[in-house]
């Protein structure tokens, strides 16, 4: 055998219809708010449901004794949900445009709310804020609002929906976007956008409204088909944790040494003056190789695999930086965390697993500096443990140097997880850095 | 000035890639489940890719119904044969015969199936199995993690899954546990069909459509052959088919098409309205929630 490539065909453009790229919303909400409605428009409206999955919603809906297909049927997956009428966990849903592939993920707005929304804002590009147009800006609203900064989320879009139980008044729209906009001032929130709908009746969902004539904005689908997301990618510091070192143990390609991995941030070339830490050795890339072969440049979230000129003592959990740009190497850990663990609590001196980047250590918490309260975001500066959903403010030391950038500045090198040790189960997502708001 | 923007596919082609990698780095022991239907076969060449010049550094495992399509077990043993990877077999007729299980009513060996693979993972040490579920396919699904907890009976608690937080996987499990892993959980049947195309990936002929004797039954069309003999009082009629889903041979069925390349067929997907599943997979219909039931018993 000569060779592990799969095809003797060579691979050709992709179709046109996948030729745009990719967009990560995250929506979040609570049962009354029309979410679910919202998602259910803009998946049929775009064409990507199905005809059985329609025929199936209407079936059920029927059952139901309910008047109309009820769209929020579509995305209530579990039986048990099905059964207590709840949605329990984020679901992921998927449509396309001819401009773009989005992933949605979808959030619930009970109890286990902070987690959920934690998870789904970790990787998104956009966070989808429903307001009620009857109930203007809520505790929840501010709550999401809070949760997606605090996440790093670039783009938030708040949809002020039922619209036509309002009459389609600008008033109550102007409202509520001047009160919105006076609250999101004290979060660091980038890119702030308002739109009137009504998902129910469809209203500058996909198609403008007739009936919002004063409305100068797009509707949503344009509006998150349009939106320039390629620079809030970190395209400055280069950033590549080695993953996985590529040593083949096969004749045909016996020297090779490659160290496999996804660019988290920066734009690496072949020929680039590069560091690698934690031995702090000095080299230059050699080649940055892929499958379909060599590339002159990779750049966030590309795949590769990256060869060196020199021959240096490289393993998965090392990062690979430039020597005039290199992330800050300590054992100590000062963040924002929010506690995802029902069984137990976060405890001053507790230790942990903690995994950053592909680097897996131990941490302890040595201190709890506050407890944010994720509604009044007031801070709490007595507590001594930190519960479900709640969020607080840490100080950790861990047992080898981790190469970190403040999560503000970096959403890859700034972000860990904690892993109980005893139940292996994730308790705690953590962002690394100064604090991101002033609140 | 380059754009530094990925496509989608080569975005999920990275996400995919960067998975696998990370469960050959801090899993003991991953089998890639390989059915020789499409999704299992683009997983395969993600890993192929992932790890080139290497060779894939875990063996396939085909659960083997003793139904299966003769072109999917060649199109199987040319993958094998081209990227030198292992090939584990886990035999249900042999499952049947020495008790493990028994032969289901229906005739579908796609419950069954369960028993035998978590046996065959259990005797080889798998801790890790890829699985090449897509949350595009069903409701439950789009709930399921990248890396899904499974206990030390196989079983998935809905309810209990880990947070999966950035991509930062946590593949932790104590002795006897186990996870599975989706790496194409964010493709949908139109993007595995594009990359297919995209990277002229090896298929069984089945996928394409071509004129086949078929008879129609509860509104499904069956080739006729070996597996699903013409019945008395039916009459055989030749259409252009092809196959969208490959499950067991004597239980799926084909559909009507014309497209006979791989260009066609992305052009079928991105106009067709029904979800692969609900047309072709007679063992889906049973309940709402029969795919559920089916994953808690550590079904893929």
């Amino acid at each position: 055998m000569t060779t592990t490539l799969p095809e003797a065909g060579v691979p050709s453009e992709p179709h046109e219809i996948v030729s745009g790229d990719l967009l990560r919303f995250a929506t979040a909400g609570s049962v009354d708010d029309g979410k679910s409605t919202l998602i259910g428009r803009l998946l049929f409206d775009s064409k990507s449901i199905f005809a059985d999955q329609l025929e199936s919603v209407e079936q059920v809906s029927k059952d139901r004794g309910n008047d109309y297909a009820d769209l929020s049927l579509l995305t209530d997956g579990l039986r048990a949900e099905r059964e207590q009428g709840i949605t329990i966990d984020v679901a992921y849903r998927y449509f396309a445009t001819p401009k773009r592939k989005f992933i949605i993920a979808d959030t619930p707005g009970h109890t286990q709310y902070t987690r959920n929304m934690v998870t789904g804002a970790s990787t998104a590009d956009v966070a989808l804020i429903l307001v009620d147009a009857r109930k203007g800006v809520v505790e929840q609203s501010r709550r999401h609002t809070f949760l997606a900064t605090l996440l790093g989320v670039p783009h938030v879009v708040v949809c002020v929906n039922k619209m036509d139980l309002v009459d389609y008044d600008e008033q109550v729209f102007e409202r509520i976007r001047a009160e919105f906009t006076e609250f999101a001032s004290r979060l660091r929130v980038p890119d702030l956008t308002f739109i009137p709908v009504s998902a129910l009746e469809g209203d500058n969902v996909v198609t403008r409204s007739e009936n919002m004539q004063w409305f100068d904005g797009s509707p949503l689908l344009s509006h998150l088909e349009r939106l320039h997301v390629a620079s809030d990618r970190n395209l400055v510091d280069v950033r590549f944790p080695v993953q996985y070192v590529i040593r083949p143990q096969q004749n045909d390609a016996r020297d090779y040494r490659g160290y496999a991995g996804t660019v988290a941030s920066g734009v690496m070339k072949p020929g680039d003056k590069v560091l690698a830490l934690p031995a702090g050795l000095e080299t230059t890339i050699e080649s940055i190789d892929t499958a379909d072969g060599p590339v002159d440049e990779a750049y966030p979230p590309m795949s590769v695999t990256v060869r060196l000129a020199d021959e240096i003592d490289i393993s998965r959990g090392d990062m690979i930086c430039r020597p005039n740009n290199v992330p800050t190497v300590t054992q100590d850990i000062d963040a924002q965390i929010c506690w995802m663990d029902e069984s137990a609590s976060l405890v001053q001196g507790k230790k942990y697993a903690i995994k950053h980047t592909t680097r897996w250590a131990r941490a302890m918490v040595k201190n709890i500096n506050y407890r944010v309260d994720v509604n009044t975001l007031h801070r709490d500066e007595d507590a001594t443990e930190i519960k479900l959903n709640e969020m607080a403010r840490i100080r950790l030391r861990v047992t080898q140097p981790l190469f970190v950038d403040a999560y503000q500045a970096n959403r890859q090198t700034g972000a860990f997880i904690l892993v109980d040790e005893a139940t292996n189960k994730t308790v705690a997502a953590g962002m690394i850095g100064g604090p991101a708001h002033q609140y | 000035m380059k754009s530094h923007v990925l496509s989608q596919l080569r975005s999920l082609e990275a996400e995919s890639i960067h998975i696998m990698r990370e469960v050959v780095a801090e899993m003991q022991r991953p089998c890639l489940l390989f059915s020789g239907g499409k999704d299992s076969i683009v997983m395969l060449h993600l890993a192929v890719k992932a790890f080139a010049p290497a060779r894939v550094p875990f063996p396939i495992m085909h659960v083997d119904t003793g139904l299966n399509f003769q072109t999917v077990l060649d199109c199987r043993d040319r993958w094998v044969e081209r990227t030198g990877v292992q090939l584990v077999v886990a035999s249900v007729p042999e499952a049947i015969d020495r008790g493990l299980v028994q032969e289901e009513p229906n005739g579908s060996r796609n419950r069954i199936q369960t028993p035998v693979l978590l046996e065959a993972a259990e005797k080889h040490g798998f801790d890790a199995l890829f699985g090449g579920g897509r949350r595009d396919e069903e409701k439950a699904r789009a709930k399921e993690r990248v890396f899904s907890f499974r206990d030390d009976f196989g079983q998935w608690d809905p309810k209990n899954q880990r947070p999966e937080i950035w991509n930062l996987y946590n593949g932790r499990v104590h002795q006897g546990e186990s996870i599975r892993v989706f790496p194409l959980s964010n493709w949908t049947e139109l993007d595995i069909w594009a990359y297919i195309e995209a990277e002229n990936i090896d298929l069984p002929d089945l996928y394409l459509a071509k004129e086949r004797e078929v008879v129609e039954r509860n509104g499904m069309l069956y080739e006729v052959n070996g597996f699903t003999p013409l019945k008395d009082g039916e009459t055989a009629q030749v259409r252009s088919t092809r196959y969208r889903t490959v499950g067991d041979a004597n239980l799926t069925a084909c559909v009507e098409s014309a497209a006979t390349t791989l260009h066609d067929v992305v052009e079928e997907v991105a106009a067709v309205r029904l979800t692969e599943r609900g047309a072709t997979r007679g063992d889906d219909k049973v309940s709402e929630a029969a795919m559920e039931d089916r994953k808690k018993e550590g079904y893929f």
